[in-house]
Parts: structure tokens; sequence; C-alpha cells
């Protein structure tokens, strides 16, 4: 099962929320932490990195004495990777979305594939939990490559919890596709409520089941619990502002560690994910 | 013209609310959401929109099946996995490469310009305002974010106003790029927590990258001392200048539900005064 933790707007926890999550059920479980513009799951988690992997994807690499200067792989890219100029080909390497057009009309077969760093992936261990994170190289524009490549290491057998970056666009997309529960982490305040409703958006083009997690639940307005009921979204935990809970994250304290009744209460946002997701598959098999 | 990017790495640091209330002090300024993804300025600025304009990026491929041989040649070449049994394109997979559209031997396949969101002139009780809505799932931030940028300038140049400022997203991908590039300053609000931190660092590397000068402030500084000479320190290293620590304060909560910057709320609150000595100090710094 993959349930993919995401938010719309930055900074309403849902770090806290995969990491928490994670520790309290504790076994047979992997983080794949896929923010990898700004990974931070590993900050609470703790683990020992045991490798890194630097992966890079697919450009374009010219060989200039095969090249007749056609002008056909200029042509066919859509990224403006390739220009052709007199007898010059010019290669923006980081426009490249690696999509193989120009390799594949080559008449000389004068292209060849080279690579460009995206970042890297490490892997670690920590009490149980097997966790995974990209970290983009400062740079690199693209983040949808290197969260495919983390998302790679799902592992079928395990419970996977994904870590999502903020916003709706393309990296979201690649983080909460294929899962089987979107958590949206959202705060009540104006600003909470419209990117939640953005985000809510993202779930249901992917027609993926979701809930909801209100953090910092006694701070703003009503508004968010009105949308939640009048959309029927389920509201799955609520965690109360709280001064020490603050202080404790900004040391990097896993709130099940330092109030341990908050173990019991993500065990039962897990049962509830579970119902959900099940009742929902359910529904779609009738 | 001067234009001020507001980012931080991390998200939630208070990026917006810091440019709203930038908004109540500066003078003859246009106001500029870069962020795209998930726009917020505007439920604080409530601007009236004065042009709707749709920003058209990028093209789907679309198989006419009536056309079609289903000879699989675009199943072969299509990287993304985007065509799908049935020779049917999955919108959101499709990369926009346009490699199976070239290739297809029936010229089956129309390869339409996507409407991925629109952007907008405004006018708000602080000035002019250019904003965004990117489509939810849509791709090309970065473009849209250029845009809104260059649309700013155009605007401030027009109505001879001497200043941007610009909200900013988080992270440190193509959004981010596409908005630091250029800039006159670049104003990284971090917070005392070991995220906000480490985000922070890898934001700072982006902007010595694109050789953008960085200032930084410290939001919520009360929640940790420790973290926030870490943070102080760090920035001194690298030769950053320390603009000043905002206390944690609910005013910047209850002014957001007000939909009110924190100047209009309650300018006397510490949060208040911290922000207004932030603000002199860079626009000294940028010659206002």
């Amino acid at each position: 099962m993959i349930i993919t933790i995401a938010s719309g707007k930055g900074g309403t926890g849902k770090t806290t929320v995969a990491t928490n999550l994670a520790q309290s059920i504790g076994s047979n479980i992997q983080l794949l932490d896929c923010d990898v513009e700004e990974p931070n799951a590993h900050l609470f988690i703790n683990p020992t990195f045991a490798n890194s992997e630097t992966v890079s994807m697919p450009v374009p690499e010219v060989d200039e004495e095969k090249c007749t200067y056609c002008g056909k792989c200029a042509e066919i890219c859509q990224f403006k990777a390739i220009a052709v100029v007199n007898e010059n080909v010019l290669i923006f390497e980081e426009l490249c979305h690696s999509c193989g057009g120009c390799w594949e009309v080559c008449p000389e077969g004068a292209i060849a594939q080279g690579g460009r760093e995206l970042g890297v992936i490490q892997k670690g261990y920590s009490n149980g939990i097997e966790i995974i994170h990209g970290r983009l190289r400062v740079g690199e524009a693209m983040s949808p490559p290197l969260i495919k490549k983390v998302r790679a290491y799902q592992n079928p057998d395990k419970l996977t919890i994904i870590d999502a970056p903020p916003g709706t666009s393309c990296p979201v997309i690649a983080s909460m596709k294929d899962a089987d529960f979107v958590l949206l982490v959202t705060e009540p305040t104006p600003f909470g409520l419209y990117d939640l409703k953005l985000a809510v958006g993202a779930a249901q083009i992917l027609n993926i089941p979701l809930g909801l997690v209100i953090n910092r639940s006694d701070l703003g307005d009503d508004k968010v619990r009105e949308y939640a009921y009048q959309e029927d979204l389920p509201i799955l935990l609520e965690i109360p502002f709280d001064r020490q809970i603050a202080e404790a994250y900004s040391k990097g304290e896993m709130l099940v560690d330092f109030m341990p009744k908050w173990k019991d209460k993500f065990l039962g946002l897990h049962e509830k994910i579970r119902h959900l997701s099940s009742h929902q598959t359910l529904n779609t098999k009738h | 013209m001067k234009e001020l990017i507001v980012i931080s790495g991390k998200g939630g640091t208070g990026k917006t609310s810091l440019i709203a209330a930038f908004a109540s002090l500066a003078d003859s300024k246009v106001l500029c959401d870069a962020d795209v993804d998930a726009a917020d300025l505007h439920l604080i600025m409530d601007p009236f929109i004065t042009t709707r304009v749709d920003f058209k990026s990028g093209h789907t491929a679309n198989i006419n099946r009536n056309k079609c041989s289903e000879c699989g040649l675009c199943l072969d070449l299509c990287r993304f996995n985007a065509i799908k049994d049935g020779f049917k394109v999955n919108h959101i997979d499709c990369e926009g490469c346009g490699v199976c559209v070239y290739f297809c031997p029936e010229k089956a396949i129309d390869f339409p310009e996507n409407t991925c969101g629109q952007w907008y002139y405004a006018q708000t009780r602080f000035g002019p305002m250019v904003h965004a809505r990117l489509g939810i799932a849509e791709e090309n931030s970065g473009k849209l974010v250029t845009l809104v940028r260059q649309e700013s300038k155009r605007l401030a140049d027009e109505k001879n106003l001497d200043l941007i400022l610009t909200d900013g997203p988080p992270g440190v991908g193509c959004p981010v790029i596409a908005s630091i590039g250029g800039a006159s300053a670049v104003l990284i609000v971090a917070e005392p927590t070991l995220s906000g931190i480490h985000d922070m660092e890898r934001v700072v590397q982006l902007a010595n990258h694109f050789k953008v000068t960085a200032m930084v402030c410290v939001n919520k500084f009360d929640l940790n001392l420790e973290l926030t000479r870490d943070i102080e320190n760090f920035a001194q290293d690298e030769g950053l200048s320390c603009l000043g620590r905002i206390p944690f304060d609910p005013v910047f909560t209850k002014a957001m539900v007000k939909g009110q910057t924190i100047f209009e709320y309650n300018g006397n609150s510490s949060a208040g005064k911290a922000v207004r000595k932030i603000w002199n100090i860079i626009s000294k710094s940028l010659n206002l």
C-alpha cells in the first residue's frame, strides 16, 4: 500500500505527519522522501545512510565527426535544447527532457546519450524504518525525473509512505501518482484552505481517495472544517498548536517520542486510512 | 528599478505574510506573486482584476483513432509511457515532446497547444499587482514565473514605479530558479528549525550559484534561540547580511484571517516592530 502525504501549502506539517506515522507503525515500512528540492524527513528519522547513488538523465552528445548539420535534431526538439547554427551544434542540456527525439531522428547516428546529473539518492535504516530520499542537485531545475527514480525503490511488500513536495504542479503529481491514498495536511487559515482546495483537485484528477489532517487546528478559523464538511472529505486527525510541539519540532524531535500518547493517535490514523482505501477499492469493484 | 524577491527554501516560513507587510510600508511599487503553483498573496491583497490572459505553454499529443493503423511505433518511442492500451494518450503523463507526432507514419497524431493557466493584471489598495494561477497538475511553472516577472517589470516601467515586491515559491527547483535570475536582491526568510536551516543552506547555495545578492532574516526566532544564532552565523560565514529577527507572533495568523497585512491589523505588535526595522534596512540597501 502506498500513502502519499501532500498539502498544497508548504510548512503545514507534511514531514511531521509522515515521520510520526512511520515511527508509530515501526516495522515493515518504508518512507520515501520525494520532496527532493528540500528533503527533511531524515532530520527526524536520523538514519545511517548506507549508500548514496548519483543519478542522472540522458541528454544528447553530438559526434561532430559524423554530424552533417542537417538540423533535424533542432527541428524535433520541443524544448529548444538543441540549436544548429551554421556548422555548429549547440546543446543546452539543462533544457533537455530526455525524450529521445534527437537520437531517434538523426540520420547519421551522430547523437550519443550523455548524462546530466540530477542529484543523489540515499538509502538508510533507523528503528525498522527504511528511508530513501532524493536530493536535487542545487542548480538543477527539474525534480520529477529524480522523484520517479526515488519511487522506483517502492517495495510492494512494505507499507510505503511518500513525503511529497508542496504545490500542485508536476512534482506533486509525480509523488501522488499510483498511490492508494492521499493524506492532505492543512492548517485552518485562509492560505491553508486555498491551497488545500488545489491539492484536493490534484488528488481528484488522479482519482485517488483522500483524507485530511488539520495541523495547528486551534489557530485560524473554521473555514477548513466547513469546506471538508461540504465536500464530504474526512478529517482523520487534528493536531492542536502547542508551543512545546513547535519547539521540539525545531530540534528534530518527533511528537510520538516526546509525547507518547500521540502514538495511538497516529496508529488510529493508519487504521482509518486502511479502512477508507479498502472501502474505496470495494466501491470501484462493484 | 529594483526587484526584491522573498524566498525561503522551506515552505510556510512566512514569505507571503512578509511581502504583504512590506506592501504596507513601501511607496510606489508593483506587487508580483511568483508562487504560481499555490499563489496566496491575493488572499490579503484582494485584487480587482482588470485583465485576464490565458497562459499557453507546451503541447499534448492526441491520437486520431480514425487515422491510426495501430502500428505501435508510438508506444515504442514514448519514453514517458504516456500512450496506453487502446492507443489513448494519458494527458498527465504526456511530456509534450512530440516524438510520436513526428514519427507517426499515418500522421494520425494531433499536437494542440496547452492552456496551462491564467495570469492577471490587477489593482489593489497597495497599488498594481501581477499574479497568476497555474492549472492543477500543469507543467511549466518556471515559464509562468518568468512571465509574471516580465509583466511586473513592464508595468513598473509604464507607471514609473521604482520597486517590484515579489513573493517567491518554496524549494530550489524550476520555479525558484525562474524567480531569482536577474533580481536586485533576494530576501531569504529562515526559521530556526533543523528543517528550516537545512533548506535555507540549499537556497543560499542556489543564490550563490546564480550570483544573486541574498539577505537573510529569521522568522519565529524565539522558538529556538540556539538555531537562530546558527542561522545568523551561517549567513555571516557566507557573507550575507542578516537583517533581523521576527518573533513568533499570532498576529500574522490573525491578520491573515481578516485579509489584512500585520500593519493594518496591529502595527504596534512585536512582530510589526521587527518587520518595520527589517524593511528600513532593505530600503536603505536598495537605495529606495
